[in-house]
């Protein structure tokens, strides 16, 4: 590291907060868990026998049990691997945002939302969420409470429970106000697997609608930033988008496979989705390879990390980026790149070229999805000698990144983000 | 908040004709001159954006790659950051350790590196240091702090110039006399005079700022270009506003006939605002000052009238410029003269990235450095 001291560039999620990341804490913590780098960790945590005792208990209590042995989720030799694994996804996230109360949400719901998404973009149902809280002396109990029922309604909105906790209180002066952390997990069905590493060159990008809206409204919402402005933070939780994009995205992949005659699927139980992916081709993936939410740092820097990840280039187009007017004029202003500011509500979904459209359709239908739009595509590290709309001459010889096609026809890199971004002057 | 005209002057069929109207001039350009038996290695157009906000926009909207091979364009001693002084910059830091001290600054400068610390560094210790969107921020934390000095970090051209000077007329008048300056404030047509009599730049047109005519109007270059005769065109920011330009400079180039163009009428008009230039010359005056990597231009800073020495911080905190040497093998002098490109420095994406700067281009999102790195070139 070239600093000695902590700066605030170490926590923007760019080039500088990787550095902390891959120089101290992933050589010191040192497993491969970690080093993977997804939103959330994926872990195997229950032994066969355990697994198996529990489903059936399960599905004894509140499902036919006929229906199973139909499936023949049991029976079936060949999903070995599932029989012997589960899956969770368990994530973390520190909320430290000032102002804590903005326009569209407070530091409450961003909490909630924040872990559940991460844990969402693993592919797993969340379920269970614990909050930490650290508290400034001499906060105010009124805006405590409207923060925890904030927080409340958006668990409850999300269908997690909060079922652990801690308070800390801190002398004035050694916190700002209120720190929130949260952590939580949730169980991946079986035969999902997304990751950052997973996009495969063909695959579209999808983004589930405006990029920047959460970034721009803390930008305008700080202190000495006082511009009026229509524009609301997104937050919001998106795992019942997420269930919605894999579940379907599995039902195609079954009327694909053609391997069963099943009739009509139920895919709201978790269970029910489980014994439906043991009957899939456990490599297809379904078709959806990466979700990520574009948080700090941007769709750039997401987009950034995913090529990293999968060693691919990813292509995108400027004029099918979704971005609300009122952003774009606030970017233009203060001079902000709305690829680089945070996002709250949304996710990129990097999905194969026959299931783009219908995960695209099923975004849309989604109370948060309705300006989703397919904003580009992965393409090989060797570009086809047959250049294709980007001019691949004057591209560097870097052998992944993202590349922008721009609305006036240029081609440019998009880095990731170094530090935080900072007001131009003139 | 909705912005006009952004999306009009970001129209990719607008866009696509003003290209092909510069492919067709330029290979007009280079048949004439084979005609005339001109030197053929001479053939590449060489244009200078000066203003960094146009080396932003020309990397951001990737025109480089939309432009035939025989068009060059550099980028010119207009990021302010980028030349202000080493001394400037250590003052700057200097201000923010003294005690009791608010200091106010644009948040570009908050990165670039002094001799010793930089502000971000300093910041990160304890001191107070503000990022602004307005200096007239910097007047009310002023006016509520009254036990501590507020001192805001005055760089920038003829566009950030006047406001400065309006809040020291407005400091004066509301008694708010815990407010100081420290101002490293140039001027543009100076340094192109610079550049335009350095026999080694060769530069067959400017691409002149359009904020800064905005308030200079065409006619403030009209001195320095009856003296050099350099074809110029002030530009809008945005794509279409760039590549209008450079048409205008190839039809300039073709024509032989040299002019100040104004490309910009929607903003700039001949005279300027005059009243924003009353109110700069009413605090401000004109002094010989140091550029970054260029050196000493004369008359090309400002610097408080005696009227308002009240407000100057250096003199408020008995604080003088040093001379400083600029970081060795720091080619950010011959970058901004267009004499190097960034990749030609020996230390670019070696020890100077964007994470660890050494040369303010690096550091300012409008410099040469930080743009070809972030969108390579």
């Amino acid at each position: 590291m070239d600093n000695n001291t902590i700066l605030l560039d170490h926590g923007s999620g760019g080039k500088i907060a990787h550095s902390l990341l891959s120089e101290i804490i992933i050589p010191l913590f040192n497993n491969d868990t970690l080093s993977r780098l997804d939103d959330g960790a994926v872990l195997d945590i229950a032994p066969a026998f355990q697994y198996k005792k529990q489903i059936k208990e399960v599905s004894e209590q509140h499902v036919n049990q006929k229906e199973f042995e139909v499936k023949g989720q049991f029976q079936n030799p060949a999903k070995e691997e599932c029989e012997n694994r589960v899956k969770i996804a368990f994530s973390t996230d520190s909320y430290v945002v000032d102002p804590i109360f903005f326009p569209g949400g407070n530091i409450g719901d961003l909490a909630i939302n924040g872990t559940v998404n991460d844990i969402a973009m693993c592919g797993a149902e969340p379920k269970y969420i614990s909050v930490a809280l650290i508290l400034e002396e001499g906060f105010p109990v009124d805006e405590l409470t409207t923060i925890i029922k904030t927080m409340a309604e958006a668990a409850k909105k999300a269908g997690v429970v909060v079922v652990t906790g801690d308070t800390k209180v801190v002398p004035k002066g050694k916190a700002d106000k209120i720190f929130i952390n949260t952590s939580g997990f949730g169980v991946i069905p079986c035969g999902i697997y997304v990751s950052g590493s997973n996009a495969k060159p063909g695959d579209k990008v999808i983004i589930s609608g405006t990029i920047a809206d959460h970034g721009i409204t803390i930008l305008s919402s700080r202190e000495g930033l006082k511009f009026d402005s229509d524009i609301k933070s997104d937050s919001a939780a998106l795992n019942g988008m997420v269930k919605k994009i894999l579940s379907i995205s599995n039902l195609e992949s079954k009327s694909l496979s053609e391997s069963d005659n099943l009739s009509k699927t139920d895919t709201n139980s978790f269970l029910n989705s489980t014994c439906l992916s043991e009957q899939k081709n456990l490599q297809s993936n379904y078709g959806v390879h990466v979700l990520r939410d574009p948080t700090r740092g941007g769709v750039g820097t997401t987009l950034n990390e995913i090529a990293s990840q999968s060693n691919v280039r990813i292509n995108i187009w400027e004029d099918a980026l979704p971005i609300k007017n009122s952003v774009r004029g606030m970017c233009e202003l203060l001079g902000f790149d709305p690829l680089y500011l945070a996002n709250e509500g949304k996710l990129i979904a990097i999905v194969s070229p026959e299931s783009a459209n219908r995960v695209l359709e099923i975004i849309k239908q989604d109370e948060y999805g309705k300006d989703a739009a397919i904003i580009g595509e992965v393409a090989a590290i060797d570009p086809p000698d047959k250049a294709d709309q980007f001019s691949y001459e004057k591209a560097s010889k870097e052998t992944f990144g993202v590349f922008l096609k721009t609305s006036v026809g240029g081609f440019r890199i998009v880095d990731m983000l170094t530090g935080e971004q900072l007001p131009r002057i003139c | 908040m909705a912005l006009k005209y952004v999306s009009e002057y970001r129209d990719g069929e607008l866009a696509n004709i003003l290209i092909e109207g510069i492919r067709s001039n330029v290979f007009a350009l280079n048949r004439l001159k084979k005609c005339e038996n001109l030197d053929e290695s001479n053939e590449k157009l060489r244009f200078m954006e000066v203003c960094g906000t146009h080396t932003m926009s020309i990397f951001r909207h990737g025109i480089r790659s939309i432009l035939p091979d025989t068009i060059e364009l550099l980028s010119g001693p207009g990021c302010p950051v980028c030349v202000t002084a080493q001394q400037d910059i250590d003052a700057f830091i200097e201000l923010s350790q003294q005690d009791d001290v608010i200091l106010a600054t644009f948040g570009d400068l908050i990165k670039v590196p002094g001799s010793f610390s930089s502000l971000q560094k300093e910041k990160a210790k304890g001191r107070d240091i503000r990022v602004v969107y307005s200096v007239f921020d910097a007047v009310e934390i002023a006016a509520e702090n009254k036990r501590k000095e507020v001192i805001f970090c005055g760089v920038g051209f003829e566009t950030t110039t006047p406001t400065v000077a309006a809040s020291i007329i407005m400091a004066k008048e509301r008694g708010v006399d815990n407010f100081s300056i420290h101002s490293a404030h140039k001027l543009t047509p100076p340094a192109l005079s610079a550049l335009m009599q350095n026999p080694k730049v060769e530069i067959d047109g400017f691409i002149l700022p359009g904020h800064v005519s905005v308030i200079t109007g065409t006619s403030g270059y009209q001195e320095v270009f009856d003296k050099y005769r350099v074809p110029s065109v002030i530009a809008g920011f945005e794509p279409v506003d760039i590549l209008k330009a450079i048409l205008m400079l190839v039809k300039q180039a073709i024509s032989g006939v040299a002019a100040v163009e104004n490309g910009y009428e929607r903003a700039v008009s001949q005279s300027g605002n005059i009243k924003a230039r009353d109110i700069m010359n009413q605090v401000f005056e004109p002094c010989d000052t140091l550029w970054r990597g260029i050196g000493l231009i004369p008359q090309s800073g400002m610097k408080l009238k005696k009227i308002y020495s009240q407000f100057d911080a250096l003199e408020k905190f008995k604080i003088e410029l040093k001379d400083t040497p600029e970081p060795a093998g720091c080619a950010c002098g011959q970058i901004l003269m267009g004499l190097k490109t960034p990749e030609l420095c020996i230390m670019y994406g070696k020890r100077c990235t964007p994470s660890h700067p050494i040369g303010p281009c690096m550091v300012s999102s409008e410099g040469a450095c930080a743009a070809y790195y972030r969108y390579k070139g």
